[in-house]
């Protein structure tokens, strides 16, 4: 109780001498919101307090976006080198599945909330945020447009190996992208990725027709 | 059978988008999705609840068998016109920034008596809770919000929930501001608030309470934020908990000066 009084008492103090929350520098008040972010929440079903721990990109991310300015490059480049190194590519050398099962895969929106059940497939959730198909027409727009994505690119082996790495960890690109690690965080298998790649990339997938 | 006309009208009007030329497609998406709310927006469900919560206020009860006419939710015991837009604030009773949900929950402790079971949506005397907070959001209708940032305790939870809105976690990396900090954003069809903006912000922030025509529920403030949440994969978050608060006191501080809309009416 006296502990509370006293950090209020410090963050009022900085909130008002206008110099709280220095950018780079971890503040009084960054560290009271994940002290109440950690006391905010209950587990529930599959979705543990773990969850609300934050790795360096998240963490360097959300400090960054705060203050409306981009990642220190030293920082940037340091995070996406590790997330670089997470993305691990088809062992059996084929990175191009079913675009049929892939389409099915970008209309699912479900899994990983408490209110899934565990060892559900997830769905790929692609078009919450992306137009891929022109046959959709329900289709998110925090994402840019996947439309043709095969046909613009070709299927190359360097376009191939950044689509996967894309889906599998798309913050070794752009650290503060605001696209999942599909393939890092364990929300898409292999197989499942495979078939997205299909979609992408198919020449007889809708996407490139 | 409201819900199923509503549901209906919308397929009608989304086979209509079908059919609709590619080059008009956003204009014509945004055109269904208007003519949609204004089917739904005639005859608000709310109005059930908001009955509901004015004979709650009224009514005695709990172990001390009084009312909550006494409660004050920060502009004077029993004032309700015009608390709904200027909380969550500071009172000193308690020494703490409370949201609307909280302060009713607490004003049922310390007027009525009653240990208030309020830790799940729409059970026990949360149910009650929903209605209280329908009704009392009504009553300032129109008005400017108005959230304070006066006293310290005010600026610190408004701080809170900045950095709270930028967040990411979970297995999916995201935070409010995934959503929200953008204009003009969608996931499918559901248009996303840019919640940093003045006008977005506090529209968005008056919509709650809201009666929900896919569940036929009504939702306050505190139930919205939980099921944003539940989408971003994190864990529950709590009833009227400290973040919620203060996420309230940032989204309602960023809109203040919008005239309030709620209760409203969502797909």
């Amino acid at each position: 109780m006296s502990k509370k009084i006293v950090l209020t008492a410090v963050a009022s103090a900085l909130v008002l001498a206008g110099c709280a929350g220095q950018y780079g520098a971890m503040s009084d008040l960054d560290q009271m919101t994940q002290g109440i972010v950690k006391v905010s929440f209950q587990e529930k079903g599959i979705a543990k307090l773990d969850r609300l721990n934050q790795d360096e990109v998240n963490a360097a991310c959300s400090a960054a976006e705060m203050f409306g300015k981009d990642l220190d490059a030293s920082v940037r480049k340091r995070v996406e080198d590790a997330n670089m190194k997470t993305i691990k590519f088809p062992a059996d050398g084929k990175f191009i599945g079913d675009w049929k099962r892939g389409e099915s895969i970008a209309q699912g929106g479900r899994g990983m909330t408490y209110s899934d059940s565990a060892g559900s497939a997830n769905g790929g959730n692609c078009y919450n945020c992306h137009q891929i198909s022109k046959a959709e027409i329900s289709y998110g727009t925090l994402g840019p447009s996947l439309y043709q994505y095969g046909k613009l690119r070709g299927d190359g082996d360097a376009v191939i190996k950044y689509t996967w790495g894309k889906l599998y960890n798309a913050k070794a690109y752009n650290a503060c992208t605001n696209m999942p690690r599909f393939g890092h965080a364990g929300i898409l298998t292999e197989v499942q990725m495979k078939d997205l790649m299909a979609l992408l990339l198919d020449p007889n997938s809708p996407v490139n027709k | 059978m409201r819900k199923q006309i509503v549901r209906s009208v919308f397929l009608a009007a989304g086979l209509g988008l079908m059919a609709g030329g590619a080059l008009a497609q956003k204009t014509e998406t945004e055109k269904g999705i208007d003519r949609y709310r204004e089917l739904i927006a005639d005859g608000n469900p709310a109005e059930l609840w908001e009955m509901q919560g004015q004979e709650l206020w009224k009514k005695k009860a709990g172990p001390n068998q009084v009312s909550l006419e006494k409660c004050d939710l920060g502009l004077g015991a029993g004032v309700v016109k015009g608390a709904f837009v200027s909380l969550p604030r500071y009172f000193a009773d308690t020494g703490k920034v409370m949201d609307l949900e909280g302060r009713l929950a607490h004003c049922m402790k310390t007027i009525q008596g009653i240990e208030p079971k309020v830790s799940t949506y729409n059970r026990d005397d949360h149910k009650n809770i929903v209605a209280l907070v329908t009704w009392i959001a009504a009553e300032s209708k129109g008005m400017p919000v108005n959230v304070p940032q006066n006293h310290p305790e005010e600026k610190r939870v408004y701080e809170v929930g900045k950095r709270a809105f930028f967040y990411r976690a979970g297995p999916y990396d995201f935070a409010c501001a995934t959503c929200h900090a953008e204009d003009n954003k969608r996931i499918r069809l559901q248009g996303l608030p840019n919640l940093l903006k003045k006008e977005p912000a506090g529209s968005a922030y008056t919509s709650w309470p809201a009666y929900r025509v896919s569940n036929g529920e009504l939702w306050p403030m505190n139930k919205r934020l939980e099921d944003c949440f539940r989408q971003q994969r994190f864990p529950e978050l709590k009833f009227s908990s400290e973040l919620s608060v203060a996420l309230s006191m940032y989204m309602g501080v960023n809109g203040n000066g919008v005239a309030s809309l709620a209760p409203t009416i969502k797909r």
